[in-house]
């Protein structure tokens, strides 16, 4: 139960990184690598912010205006300088790698005693559920501790997500997701589809470098190599949430990114616990991915070349 | 209204794939005029259009709008003037998107895109109540994405979209050229009357020698980026189909006589 509502928490946590990725890779269609670095950069900057006993509030919101920086700089070089999109995102990842360094000073700071987060939550528990520290749920106990911590992120993604919804919704909003959809058209009705992508780019990685605040808190250190293979693990995330709920209504995605991240994050969880190696995550995410990406093709070739009763083949 | 003076542009210069697409063209428009733009493939056509609406600078020459160089002014800052429809039915609209939120986003053409949302109730029943006098069946489908109709559906859309406040200009390029006839049919009606309606400054580029003389009060025809003929008042009125038709036919042979000229210089003398 513990190792199924651990899951479930950093689950909602990967929530904002996929979030991040959805805004990018889907509405801006625009594949911004930037994660793998704004994510560390999120969790640097979090954790070298609570050693200097900086308020959680404050060093998370400081993360994700620190993870839009590095998200215009891409969509700078792409809209500004034509640099291709893979590159700029390359270029901005590799220069955060050193100032991820500079910015912990060390490549691990690891948070004992400091207030984050994850302790200001802890601190309503009692107030929340009494002195009983045991809450049972589904047959199972858990401590109230943990309940809190996760309805408490559970709170922040659903105002977040509601926000991100009702942007969408807006004029500029409405404009962002044209101009991934069609930029000449929204061009043609007056906006400037170069700020448009970059704000995008920001907007999408000050909530992947949130994610990486909140990770570094929950996780209780931040690492420099802890922003490796996000953007992967986004897209998987997103892929799992848009198999749920399909890809047409932003009303459901936003949720379905949500559990995307939450139904991924516990079949690692299970798949550790039967025994997997935890280096191969990242080459397992990987395959998962590349699967997605080409199943759907090679399934239409297939019916295809049935359709055609082997005529295909010939040609 | 609309003055274009002497415009030049080539694309890839210097370069094998040098093209010198618009070579020194000139008209004006007076306000509620309706200029035809005729030509064979590659003659210019949709590059003159492109160089007013501004998706590319031009190399040197002149554009003005109501009085306003728009030449330094980039594609988005001339939208407040210009409303446009595509050659490709594609283009126009966003797939991704309601029928409802298209339209919201162009009826902020060229206006401030804040923070305020972009549909609510009384906006939607304004925006089916116009979608309805398409009389295309779309009101019905205020929600469903763009990406679902047909051609001939988001043409009519994008048109709709183009004049929905009324621009200083409206560019029309082979609008209804991807269209079966009968979609066209209703796509050029529906063209004719926003312009009477809104007495619309109107820049259309055609392949149909019908529709050019049919409608319209002036013609243009271009062959390699310059305006070769130039029809208006009465000479305009009073052309046929056959007229222009043969006009292209004795392009075509000027051409061939051209190149065998050519041909035979180069015989004779390299
Ligand atoms: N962006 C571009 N880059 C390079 N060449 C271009 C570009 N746009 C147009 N051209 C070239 O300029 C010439 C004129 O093209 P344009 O599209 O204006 O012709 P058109 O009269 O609209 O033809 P069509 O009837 O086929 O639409 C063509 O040779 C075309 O290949
Ligand atoms: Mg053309």
């Amino acid at each position: 139960m513990t190792i199924f509502i651990g899951a479930f928490i950093i689950g909602l946590i990967l929530s904002f990184l996929t979030i991040g990725v959805f805004i990018s890779f889907r509405v801006l269609n625009f594949t911004d690598i930037t994660a793998d670095g704004s994510f560390a950069l999120g969790g640097a900057l979090a954790a070298s912010l609570l050693v200097m006993n900086i308020n959680p509030a404050l060093a998370v919101v400081f993360a994700f205006l620190g993870g839009g920086l590095a998200g215009s700089v891409t969509g700078l070089l792409h809209t500004h300088f034509r640099i291709p999109q893979l590159l700029s995102g390359i270029l901005v990842m590799t220069g955060l790698y050193s100032i991820n360094l500079r910015i912990m000073g060390k490549s691990n700071i690891p948070l004992f005693s400091e207030k984050t987060v994850i302790s200001c939550a802890d601190g309503w528990t009692t107030a929340f559920w009494g002195a009983d520290k045991k809450i049972g749920i589904f047959g199972g106990q858990i401590a109230a501790a943990d309940m809190t911590v996760l309805l408490f992120f559970l709170m922040m993604i659903v105002f977040f997500g509601g926000a991100l919804y009702f942007f969408f919704k807006t004029d500029m909003g409405a404009a962002m997701r044209a101009t991934g959809s069609n930029p000449q058209m929204i061009t043609a009705l007056g906006v400037n589809t170069k700020a448009m992508i970059i704000l995008g780019i920001a907007l999408s990685n000050g909530f992947i470098a949130l994610s990486g605040a909140l990770l570094a808190q929950y996780q209780g250190f931040a690492d420099i190599q802890m922003g490796l293979g996000m953007f992967v693990l986004g897209i998987a995330n997103l892929i799992i949430g848009e198999t749920l709920v399909g890809k047409k209504r932003l009303g459901l995605i936003l949720p379905g990114v949500v559990l995307g991240s939450i139904l991924f994050r516990q079949l690692v969880a299970v798949a550790l616990r039967l025994g997997m190696n935890p280096n191969d995550l990242k080459l397992i995410t990987a395959i998962f991915v590349l699967g997605a990406l080409i199943l759907p093709l090679e399934i239409e070739k297939f019916r295809k070349r049935k359709r055609l009763g082997g005529n295909a083949r010939r040609q | 209204m609309l003055v274009v003076n002497n415009i030049f542009k080539t694309f890839n210069p210097g370069t094998p794939d040098e093209v010198r697409a618009l070579q020194g063209v000139s008209f004006s428009l007076d306000e509620g005029g309706f200029l035809v733009v005729i030509g064979t493939n590659g003659s210019g056509k949709t590059s003159l259009l492109n160089a007013v609406a501004g998706s590319f600078f031009i190399d040197s020459g002149e554009i003005l709008i109501d009085g306003v160089d728009v030449g330094p002014m980039a594609e988005h800052q001339r939208a407040s003037l210009i409303g446009r429809v595509f050659q490709n039915p594609f283009l126009g609209t966003a797939a991704d998107m309601t029928i409802e939120e298209n339209l919201t986003l162009a009826a902020k053409r060229g206006k401030r895109r804040g923070l305020g949302l972009c549909l609510n109730a009384a906006a939607a029943a304004g925006i089916k109540e116009r979608v309805k006098s398409l009389t295309m069946a779309l009101e019905d489908r205020m929600t469903n994405i763009v990406g679902s109709l047909s051609g001939g559906q988001r043409q009519a859309l994008t048109l709709l979209m183009a004049t929905w406040s009324k621009p200083k200009l409206l560019l029309l390029d082979e609008h209804t050229a991807a269209l079966d006839p009968k979609t066209a049919k209703k796509v050029v009606e529906l063209t004719e009357d926003v312009i009477k309606k809104h007495r619309l400054t109107t820049l259309m580029v055609t392949h149909s020698m019908q529709q050019a003389v049919n409608l319209g009060d002036r013609i243009i025809m271009m062959h390699k980026g310059r305006i070769v003929y130039d029809f208006k008042g009465d000479e305009k009125r009073l052309l046929r189909a056959g007229d222009l038709l043969a006009l292209f036919n004795e392009i075509r042979r000027k051409e061939q006589i051209d190149i065998s000229a050519a041909e035979m210089l180069q015989r004779n003398y390299i």
